[in-house]
């Protein structure tokens, strides 16, 4: 059985829970409160939110952008492991390259003539 | 040549052949979908699609003549039919002397009756159905004559079966032809049945259906085998010829209209069983004598039996079914002696004159409103002479007066009979020779001889021009059909040899004698009704005649109980068990099964449908189900191995 | 630094995944860049053009037998079978669809690229001779459904049903990825083949072909992870719930896309995975696999008969077939692969046939999809009605019609498999379906319509479609020869050995 290469996993998941467990237990009985009005409050310094409904909803256009963001950055990532080995890849990395950036021109071309990047209707 | 030909094989050229069938085919069909808008010239559409039929048959049968002797059979394939692995069967077509003789009988006599038809039908509501369905016959038969295969001919088999049916009971809102018509389609069935498993047999023994190759591999038959193919085929041939155990149903089936009589259950469909056998006559000879000398009795005895019976019908057209059936005996007779060209060519002649008497017949009922009691009828000659010379001729042909048709291929049978040395058979046809004269004559002197009577409120008038045209041709084809085997001139037997071999005939001194037997015994059985029926002090003479065999008459007025036998024998039983199968077994038992199947399997569906409730939870609970039982599954096969 | 070789790129094998690609992209962007016009006619033409392409480039690489791009695609004619059956049934979603988007006014670029791109994903999968490229053209080809299930936007069975498709699906997903993960753990990689050092260049068939049996444990228990993942998509029991809602919820064209295509895509994924690299496995993932293709059958079948829904009783149908082509995958042999693939190809075209019907007779925001609502729809639609019967008949197994011969394939293969108690479940599930199938032509020929009949406009594509696969349904029946020859000549780049006694591997 391989099964036993697995054991150190399954000891670190289960040290891994235990100790945030304690650690949270431990801390909150060992630490001194004393509670005071100004302490509940979000932000010490005194400004308090507004009060309304606390689960008030985004705009989704918060989400689109949000995750639109994330695509094109994390993409982006993607063109440093080339730029380490530019040299190696030669003309077929830089073919490989300006395929992947059309694409991703493509999407964008999209999005934006799609009206995704426009916050107001 | 047109597109309809399909591949040809080794042979003569065939000329439109698929037309001999597709004609009358395509009347039946356009007829049925617009018979009523056709109207009153349905008639004449059909008998223009059949007699293009015969046309196309005639130059086939021209062709065949015109070709050398080693080439007259030719196989014509239109398309696959069945094509399933090993089992392959065309619709091919087969011509060769044999069908084409029968072409030209089915198509001649057909068109014949066809025309008859017009005149007879006239006037009747469903005037385009009929002609419709007499086309479909016809072309149902042209396919089990033409077929080259078992298959195909036994689809021609069932297709003019069904068509018996349907025009026996073509005036079905009489209860009597309804019936009849029932019990043609099952005293049938019965036949059809063994013939199917006659089929099979034959398959599974040589592995093929063609006509060709069962004849071919009949040789190398057991002999057991070959019996047993040989016999079932047979009992396929004693439904659709009505022979003895299976004739009861012809009787009954004069219900239809009379060209109906005339055309199916006279001169073609009923002869298909001879057809059938003279076809397959390897297989028969392949047995080794049983299955012939089985053949040959049944003919005999259903020849005598017949004729016993229509001495004591008054009825018309019954005296003439039981004529046919007797005729038919015959046929059968030659063929069990092995004289199969003798058997086709009785087969032509009577085509002819039973042809003939049906539609005389069918002509002094339209002419008495459809009076068949021949008690009520005399004298008939003077008022419709047309009709009662013809009937004179039909009638002394199947007496078998020289020289008119029937002496010739009756002789030609007995003569056979006794060539092969089968005495008592010959014996039982010399006296069924004297009976069928003694019963025709009967017909015919009560009918058109004497002093003149009618049944009140009927005066007779001769047949009208589309009914005297059929008449007449077949009245001159009665008196002198007999010239297609005249010895030394043209001979059908010679013709048919390549296909069915050589009849065996009688030579010098002998073949005088014996014919002059036959000849004396029909004169006899013609002056012995004439002195119990038209010389003076008849009515005297025919008590005394008829008192010392007072019970046999009266048995054969009584059919000879064979339809109650029949009835208490097989049919009661059949019924209960009928009753049985469909109260006790099917009701309660099959319809139990599959009504309870069906409603488990409702309730289980009703029950497992609320598991479908539309919460993603419960469906992805039933998923986790599924991977708790798959894990635990494969954990324990791994664990424990 | 290490030496850096350069990654071989071969791209004949991956040549129609991304020709539809490309073409999904081009299709979005002349689509954004042209802008709103009254009839959008280009739309089914680029994306007509694309398919065609894609299916003559799978077409090209017939014959083919080797592994590309470092041993992740397969290029074989079981690709290549599947690959051309799925750009037919792709130019049938989009002709069908075309009509329907019009119809209910929804047209719009992203449904032809969604296609698109979900046959590309299931091209991919077909191909697919590694785990990883298995579990990313799954997604791709799921997450396109997803969005085009909920297509009928403004629908809220449509929503509601891609976001129950979509949960679920996700959450099979998770099963797939545990089963490579436990396969990765097992044979050190996530490639199906591998080459002949299984040290080198590991893989799972080669790793099965030189480890003592003792050391398969952990491969089996993927392997059930495996079968929960695909099980999913060729809707299976118990992994079948979201298939009648979804078949539901979903336009017409796209449920019958569905049905046609992943189906097929799965059991691509399937049959080379169990049938060729976990050949020798077989003794342990056979009992399973029975087990799931009975319930699927029963199941199935037994559900269909209350449904009143033509596209939920539709579902269960396919839930049903899903069963009876499992029987080919217990065979494991080479009936069975052929088999199965000439089944899908053809059950692809029976039921997008049917679905083709329904998205016509379905009317205006799919408003018409009770079972009543055939009643007497062969006195309104004679050729509707005709053709809707033909496809049940052949979804039955009815001879003369192309399912009559799937069914006979497949149950054969199980039958020479020795598995013929399997094939006798499968005959009796085929009678209950039958008889769902009959109440449907029951409604159509032998009830009076409810109300009046209203005429229904029926595209000239939508037709085309329904002709189309009519006569394929009764041309494969009759002539079955030439697809079963070609589905056998698709054999597999890794074939499984003749079935010989098998003596009991793995655990």
């Amino acid at each position: 059985m391989t099964l036993s290469a697995y054991l150190p996993i399954l000891l670190l998941i289960i040290i891994s829970t235990i100790f945030a467990v304690a650690s949270i237990f431990v801390s909150s009985k060992l630490a001194p409160s004393r509670w005071t009005f100004a302490k509940r409050l979000p932000y010490e310094c005194g400004i308090v939110p507004e009060q309304s409904d606390e689960r008030e909803r985004f705009p989704v256009k918060f989400y689109l952008v949000a995750m639109l963001f994330i695509i094109f950055d994390i993409e982006t990532v993607f063109l440093y492991p080339w730029a380490v080995v530019y040299q190696e890849l030669a003309v077929f990395g830089l073919i490989e390259m300006v395929v992947f950036i059309v694409i991703l021109l493509a999407a964008y071309v999209y999005v934006w003539r799609r009206g995704g990047l426009e916050w107001a209707e | 040549m047109m597109g309809v030909q399909g591949e040809v094989a080794a042979g003569f050229e065939p000329v439109l052949a698929p037309l001999i069938i597709g004609l009358p085919l395509a009347g039946a069909v356009v007829l049925l979908i617009f018979g009523k808008r056709i109207g009153r010239l349905s008639g004449v559409l059909a008998c223009g699609t059949i007699g293009l039929a015969a046309v196309a048959g005639l130059l086939n049968f021209i062709a065949l003549l015109g070709a050398p002797e080693e080439s007259r059979s030719t196989t014509q394939h239109l398309f696959d039919f069945i094509s399933v692995g090993r089992f392959q069967t065309g619709v091919d077509l087969l011509l060769d002397p044999l069908s084409l003789v029968m072409v030209m009988v089915v198509t001649g006599v057909g068109t014949l009756i066809h025309v008859y038809s017009i005149g007879y039908m006239h006037g009747d509501p469903r005037y385009p159905r009929f002609f419709a369905y007499l086309n479909l016959f016809a072309s149902f038969m042209l396919l089990l004559v033409l077929a080259d295969n078992l298959l195909l001919l036994y689809v021609g088999w069932e297709g003019v079966g069904l068509c018996s049916y349907l025009l026996i009971g073509f005036w079905f809102d009489r209860p009597s032809a309804a019936a009849a018509a029932k019990k043609a389609f099952l005293v049938n069935r019965i036949g059809d049945f063994a013939f199917l498993i006659g089929m099979f047999v034959l398959f599974g023994a040589i592995g093929s259906l063609t006509i060709g190759q069962i004849n071919e591999a009949a040789g190398a038959l057991s002999a057991g085998v070959a019996t047993t193919a040989a016999l079932l085929l047979f009992a396929g041939a004693t439904g659709k010829s009505a022979q003895i155990p299976l004739y009861v149903w012809l009787p009954d089936a004069m219900e239809g209209p009379t060209p109906v009589s005339a055309l199916i259950h006279a001169a073609t469909m009923v002869t298909a069983g001879v057809y059938m056998v003279a076809r397959f006559s390897p297989v028969f000879e392949a047995s080794g004598g049983t299955a012939l000398t089985v053949v040959g009795v049944i003919g005999a005895a259903t020849a005598l039996w017949a004729a016993l019976m229509a001495c004591t019908e008054y009825d018309i057209k019954r005296v003439l079914a039981y004529s046919t059936i007797s005729q038919l005996g015959y046929m059968f007779l030659a063929l069990g002696v092995g004289a199969y060209s003798i058997a086709v060519f009785h087969l032509v002649t009577h085509a002819f004159f039973k042809g003939l008497l049906f539609l005389g017949a069918g002509a002094v009922m339209h002419a008495l409103d459809g009076n068949t009691d021949m008690r009520h009828m005399g004298g008939l000659r003077r008022p419709m002479p047309i009709v009662g010379y013809t009937f004179m001729a039909g009638w002394l042909a199947i007496t078998g007066v020289i020289p008119f048709a029937g002496f010739w291929s009756k002789d030609a049978i007995l003569a056979a009979a006794w060539v092969e040395g089968n005495y008592v058979l010959w014996g039982v046809g010399v006296f069924t020779t004297l009976l069928t004269a003694f019963y025709m004559s009967r017909l015919y002197l009560r009918v058109f001889e004497g002093p003149l009577r009618t049944p009140e409120g009927t005066h007779a008038h001769d047949a009208p021009l589309t009914m005297a045209i059929a008449l007449v041709p077949l009245g001159v084809l009665s008196v002198a059909g007999g010239v297609i085997n005249l010895p030394g001139l043209l001979t059908l037997e010679h013709f048919l040899e390549p296909v069915v071999g050589e009849s065996l005939a009688p030579e010098g001194a002998l073949a005088f004698i014996l014919s002059g037997i036959a000849l004396v015994v029909a004169v006899a059985g013609i002056m012995l009704a004439r002195s119990i029926y038209m010389a003076s002090g008849a009515e005297a003479r025919r008590a005394r005649f008829v008192r010392p065999m007072a019970p046999l008459v009266n048995g054969a007025r009584h059919k000879f109980y064979v339809d109650e036998i029949y009835g208490r024998l097989i049919v009661l039983p059949g019924k209960r068990f009928a009753l049985f199968c469909a109260d006790v077994l099917d009701r309660r038992g099959i319809d139990g099964i599959v009504n309870g199947t069906a409603t488990l399997i409702g309730r289980t569906s009703q029950g497992l449908r609320h598991i479908q409730t539309g919460y993603v939870r419960n469906y992805a609970a039933t998923f986790l189900l599924g991977v708790v039982a798959v894990f635990s599954f494969l954990i324990l096969r791994v664990v424990a191995g | 630094m290490p030496e850096f070789t350069p990654p071989q790129v071969q791209l004949a094998g991956v040549a129609p995944e991304i020709t539809l690609l490309v073409s999904a992209l081009i299709l979005l962007i002349v689509d954004t860049l042209i802008g709103e016009r009254p009839n959008r006619w280009f739309l089914p033409v680029m994306a007509t053009a694309g398919l065609v392409l894609a299916g003559a480039f799978a077409a090209s690489t017939w014959g083919d037998n080797e592994l590309q791009l470092s041993g992740a695609i397969a290029l074989d004619g079981f690709a290549s079978f599947v690959k051309i059956s799925l750009a037919v049934f792709g130019l049938l979603t989009v002709w069908v669809g075309r009509d329907y988007l019009v119809r209910d006014a929804l047209e719009d670029s992203e449904f032809y690229a969604l296609v698109l791109l979900a046959v590309a994903g299931m091209m991919l999968m077909a191909a697919a001779a590694d785990l990883i490229i298995m579990f990313l053209a799954l997604e791709t080809f799921s997450i396109a459904l997803y969005v085009l299930v909920a297509f009928k936007s403004g629908s809220l069975t449509s929503q509601e049903s891609a976001m129950k498709y979509f949960l679920l699906g996700a959450f099979s997903s998770a099963f797939f990825l545990l089963g490579i993960a436990l396969t990765y753990g097992a044979v050190g990689s996530t490639a199906l083949y591998g080459g002949r050092d299984p040290v080198s260049e590991p893989g799972i068939a080669s790793f099965l072909s030189t480890s003592p049996t003792a050391n398969t444990g952990l491969l089996v228990l993927a392997t059930g992870f495996l079968i929960i993942g695909l099980g999913f998509k060729i809707a299976a029991v118990p992994f079948h719930a979201w298939t009648p809602d979804a078949y539901q919820g979903a336009p017409s064209p796209i449920t019958g896309f569905m049905a046609a295509g992943t189906k097929f895509a799965a059991f691509a994924a399937i049959l080379r995975l169990f049938d060729a690299t976990l050949f020798s496995l077989r003794a342990e993932w056979r009992p399973l696999v029975i087990a799931i293709a009975v319930a699927t059958m029963i199941i199935g079948s037994v559900l269909a008969v209350v449904q009143d829904d033509i596209k939920r009783l539709l579902a269960y149908s396919s839930i049903a077939h899903a069963g009876f082509i499992l029987t080919a995958v217990i065979a494991a042999n080479d009936r069975g692969v052929s088999g199965a693939l000439f089944y899908l190809a053809t059950y692809g075209l029976a039921v997008l046939g049917a679905f083709a019907v329904v998205s016509v007779v379905s009317g205006q925001d799919e408003a018409r999809v009770r079972l009543a609502g055939y009643k007497g729809l062969f006195f309104d639609h004679p050729a509707l009605a005709v053709a809707l019967t033909l496809f049940l008949l052949s979804l039955a197994g009815v001879p003369v019609t192309a399912g009559f011969f799937g069914k006979l394939v497949v149950f054969g293969a199980a039958v020479q498999a020795s598995y013929s108690w399997v094939v006798a479940i499968g005959v009796i599930t085929s009678a209950i379906a039958a008889f769902f199938y009959l109440k449907i032509m029951v409604r159509m020929y032998l009830e009076e319509s409810e109300g009046e009949s209203s005429p229904l406009p029926i595209g000239r594509l939508a037709a085309g479609v329904i002709a189309i696969t009519a006569v394929a349904t009764i041309g494969f029946g009759v002539v079955p020869g030439p697809l079963l020859r070609a589905a056998e000549d698709a054999t597999m780049f890794f074939q499984p050995a003749p079935e010989t006694g098998q003596a009991p591997l793995g655990g």
